[in-house]
């Protein structure tokens, strides 16, 4: 099955300041408000996208949730699937070994290490369970675009 | 002429006897009616202007300053009326009183325009009655014009002044201008007057699009805003005329060689209880009578009717 | 003594509940007001740097941030305000003529805000824009005293004067010039997409041409500026119109002026002179000296663009704007730009910008009397810019005489625009008034684009409404109808000068 949705970064609206990062780890703990979250929430997870800056070239980066990923075929578990629904790469927490080969497969850089608890790989899933991806929304200059991708 | 007292009478008479041979000079006759207040000196002259006239100007041209003259600079005087083979007859009071005030009994005519109203705007005083008239163009409107500012400053870029204090005299002066010195044919003029809405302009074929793009463009401050039907007229023909969205009703019919035209069709019944037609002319379509001493007969309209 | 005594014009504060620590406001601000204590894990703010620009405060996710003005404090002195202390601090700190942006900031009276706009009652129907066709098409040019017509036997009507070159604007609202380097191409972009999506037309100012906007040529009027920055004939045959500016209301008397802090690679590629140069333009054109020089330019430059183009002057309005306009006129102008005190500008002299000139009010009234008087009136139209806020402005400004109107403010406003006259730094955090590729980012020109259209768009609705209350429902009855104005709280001779009745008084 291909993707269903992607996003789309428009460098040339990035100003680099990192509100898609803030968003994200918000989206990631569902309960919203941005206040509540930073002041209430102890153990905040970490982003799902990183911004890249060079100079004043600047854009967020996340999954690019690939026709063919690299990171599907290096799992050796199986933890990483295609969501069927939204056509998200997501991985399993619970079939997760962390063996990381998914983290070096990655052209983009963009599954990290994850070791608050158990020793598994994280990723930006474009929101398979809200909807609108929080970094999406929380961009104040629509530098990321989500896409819906026809066949 | 409106006069208000005998001092105007002379001061307006000397300034006419500057420019005119004064060939006729008398009281317009009247008879006494109980429900007709006089206020004014009513009279009339019929002269003649060959010699005054100055090389560049036409006679028309010359009448035309002469009344503007007097409308503006002479107090106490105003020019109902300056047209040949034509009278004007304007007062306070109900028609059926000025009409009996005036001896209209005793005339006998080919066009005639009549009106009626409850002024508004303006304290009614005998100049403000309609028709207004300038050389043998009189109007008769029912309506409000309230693009009067600018047709106002219009027009007087062209020579004419508004004294009359009420908006038809615009729509004299706008007649005119667009029929007499530029010689636009009074279907050409509703067009000016009465323009059509851009809409329509931009699906005509290219030569009529640019015809009525460069109409609205360069006559835009002629456009008559406001609720209006009006009739003009002169000596040879009759126009009436609805603004573009139709806000004043009017009515038309014909019988034999006869056109009528009023607000209501009960006003054309009185006159001629059986007409052969009957119609009511679309928004900014003018309908148009003329005398078959003119041009042979034609009663000529635009529109799905006749 | 030596130090800095210049109080700071604004402070940042921060609701330390509602401030999570993002540091978004701190990556953005190019002040460089924000700073993070990581020992005390705040945001606080160096006031003095902060221009006031709502910057950070728009970019907070969290509203945590409010910037107030200043009270800077002192014993009440009717004529001595504290902006007047703080601008002698400034000049015995420097010794400079102190520098500024957009519009004249003086409460004159901006009046505008003294005329009132007629309804129809009773008499006269208004009219329901939602029912009735409302019809604010403008066409700006040259028009003809009398139209030769033939008309045939058959009915067939034929034009058979040739009309001269028209612009079209389904809006009578066009933006005004802003070059290339006073403001970004972002934001210059914005406005050409914005002008072409509703149909009206932009500026491209004297900064020249660069090639991102040669796509625009049917919205575009190009700028022949004093310094005929990137003037060659295929410069003016790039547009749909030729505009050479005379003056600008901002500054009357003295040229154009960008900081060489603005002056960049490409900057410098499109004006054709050396990065990081001021680039000054002289105050007259050194090629017009007298009004038949004017004539002999305009002339030029029809010539060379074969006459298929409208060439406007843009005068600025000063005390004998009525007799310069009619000179502009008769020396072949078809159009003519009226700037008024209050329009706006990259850079330019306090002093100028505060005290030289007149209100566009005045200057409109006169100039439409005084071309009706010499019954030149149709050989050009009028164009009204400084200081239009609103549609009511607009509508004020046609029924005092103008054909259309130019905004410049109100449409960098749209862009995200706080008038914190900082322009001239070309540090704007909004991404307009700079040239730094790390602040024009921050323009999208799709939203920009997008709010700009939108602007002109609830404007025109508006038009239409009030028009309908007048009932009016084309434009040209509304353009020089003096009788739809009525003056509140205005002298005789004021009301005299702008040609309207007062308030109460009927026809």
């Amino acid at each position: 099955m291909i993707a269903v949705r992607r996003i789309l970064i428009r460098e040339e609206y990035c100003m680099g300041c990192k509100l898609c990062e803030i968003n994200c780890v918000a989206a990631q703990v569902e309960t919203g408000n941005l206040i509540k979250v930073y002041r209430y929430v102890p153990e905040l997870p970490e982003p799902n996208v990183i911004v890249e800056e060079h100079d004043y070239v600047t854009f967020a980066l996340q999954c690019r949730n690939c026709d063919d990923p690299s990171c599907l075929k290096a799992c050796m578990t199986g933890a990483m699937h295609r969501d069927p629904k939204t056509g998200a790469i997501r991985v399993n927490q619970e079939k997760c070994v962390g063996c990381w080969m998914c983290v070096m497969a990655c052209p983009f850089g963009v599954i990290r290490r994850n070791t608050k608890e158990k020793k598994v790989a994280s990723k930006c899933d474009l929101c398979a369970d809200r909807g609108t991806p929080g970094c999406v929304e929380g961009c104040p200059n629509e530098a990321l675009v989500l896409v819906e991708v026809r066949e | 002429m409106l006069y208000d007292s005998d001092l105007d009478k002379k001061n307006a008479e000397e300034y006419i006897k500057d420019h005119y041979e004064i060939i006729e000079s008398e009281p317009i006759p009247t008879r006494k009616n109980p429900h007709i207040k006089e206020v004014h000196i009513l009279w009339r002259y019929f002269f003649e202007a060959k010699t005054y006239i100055p090389e560049d100007m036409s006679e028309e041209d010359f009448v035309v300053s002469t009344v503007m003259f007097i409308n503006e600079k002479i107090n106490g005087a105003f020019v109902m009326s300056s047209g040949k083979n034509m009278g004007v007859f304007k007062g306070v009071g109900f028609p059926e009183d000025i009409a009996d005030f005036y001896r209209i009994d005793e005339y006998k005519g080919y066009i005639w325009t009549a009106h009626n109203r409850f002024p508004t705007n303006t304290v009614g005083w005998w100049g403000g009655a309609h028709p207004f008239g300038i050389l043998d163009w009189t109007v008769v409107h029912n309506g409000e014009i309230s693009s009067y500012g600018i047709n106002r400053r219009f027009l007087e870029a062209y020579g004419y002044k508004c004294t009359l204090m009420t908006d038809t005299e615009v729509v004299a002066y706008l007649v005119d201008l667009f029929m007499r010195r530029f010689g636009y044919s009074p279907q050409l003029t509703a067009k000016i007057l009465a323009a059509p809405l851009w809409k329509d302009i931009d699906l005509m074929p290219e030569e009529e699009r640019k015809l009525y793009t460069a109409l609205r463009m360069n006559y835009g401050g002629a456009l008559l805003n406001g609720p209006f039907a009006i009739i003009v007229a002169n000596n040879n023909m009759m126009m009436g005329l609805n603004d573009r969205i139709k806000l004043r009703p009017l009515v038309a019919a014909t019988k034999d060689d006869f056109l009528y035209i009023a607000s209501e069709e009960s006003a054309i019944r009185v006159v001629c209880p059986e007409p052969d037609e009957v119609w009511a002319p679309k928004a900014g379509d003018p309908v148009v009578g003329v005398l078959k001493s003119a041009r042979k007969t034609q009663v000529v309209l635009e529109g799905e009717n006749g | 003594m030596a130090k800095r005594k210049v109080p700071p014009e604004f402070v940042v504060e921060r609701d330390d509940y509602k401030c999570i620590r993002c540091l978004a406001c701190v990556r953005v601000c190019s002040y460089g007001a924000n700073f993070y204590d990581e020992n005390a894990n705040r945001v606080y703010t160096e006031n003095t740097k902060c221009v006031g620009c709502h910057f950070c405060e728009a970019i907070c996710p969290t509203e945590a941030i409010t910037v107030r003005k200043n009270d800077f404090d002192i014993r009440p002195l009717a004529h001595w305000t504290p902006e007047h202390l703080i601008g002698i601090m400034k000049q015995a700190e420097t010794g400079g003529v102190l520098l500024t942006s957009m519009g004249n900031d003086r409460p004159y009276f901006s009046y505008f805000d003294r005329i009132v706009l007629n309804a129809s009652q009773v008499t006269n129907p208004s009219i329901d824009p939602l029912r009735e066709p409302m019809e604010i098409r403008t066409y700006i040019g040259r028009k003809e005293e009398k139209l030769e017509i033939e008309e045939d036997e058959d009915g067939t009507v034929k034009l058979k004067t040739e009309i001269a070159p028209q612009l079209k604007l389904e809006v009578p609202v066009m933006f005004t010039a802003m070059s290339y380097g006073s403001i970004s191409l972002n934001a210059i972009l914005s406005l050409a997409r914005a002008a072409r999506t509703v149909g009206t037309f932009f500026n491209t100012g004297e900064g020249g041409l660069p090639k991102e906007l040669r796509e625009f040529k049917d919205n575009m009027i190009v700028q022949v500026a004093s310094g005929r920055f990137g003037v060659s004939a295929d410069y003016l045959n790039a547009g749909s119109a030729v505009e050479i500016k005379i003056g600008q209301g901002a500054k009357p008397g003295i040229g154009g002026h960008l900081p060489g802090e603005k002056v960049t690679e490409p900057i410098s590629e499109t004006r054709m002179i050396p990065v990081g140069t001021d680039a000054l333009s002289p105050a007259p054109h050194h090629d017009i000296y007298s009004i038949e020089d004017l004539r002999q330019l305009i002339y030029a430059i029809k010539e060379a663009t074969r006459y298929e183009k409208p060439v406007g002057v843009k005068i600025a309005a000063v005390h004998n704007v009525a007799p310069i306009a009619a000179g502009a006129v008769r020396a072949g102008a078809d159009y003519i730009v009226i700037d008024g005190i209050r329009g706006g500008t990259g850079a330019a002299p306090k002093i100028t910008r505060d005290h030289v000139g007149i209100p566009i009010e005045f200057a409109v009234a006169v100039v439409d009397q005084r071309l009706r008087e010499e019954g030149i009136r149709h050989m050009a139209s009028i164009v009204v810019a400084g200081g239009i806020r609103n549609s009511a402005d607009v509508i004020k400004a046609i029924a005092l005489g103008a054909d259309a109107v130019y905004i410049g403010t109100a449409a960098l406003i749209s862009l995200g625009c706080h008038l914190c006259q900082t322009c001239y730094l070309g540090k704007c955090n909004w991404g307009i008034a700079t040239q730094d590729p790390k602040l024009t980012k921050r323009l999208n020109p799709e939203i920009g684009a997008r709010r700009a259209a939108n602007l002109l768009r609830a404007w025109a609705h508006e038009i239409k409404e009030i028009l309908g209350g007048m009932g009016i429902n084309a434009i040209e009855s509304l353009r020089g109808n003096r009788e739809v104005l009525r003056g509140v709280g205005l002298h005789e001779y004021e009301l005299k000068l702008l040609g309207i009745k007062p308030a109460g008084e009927a026809w």
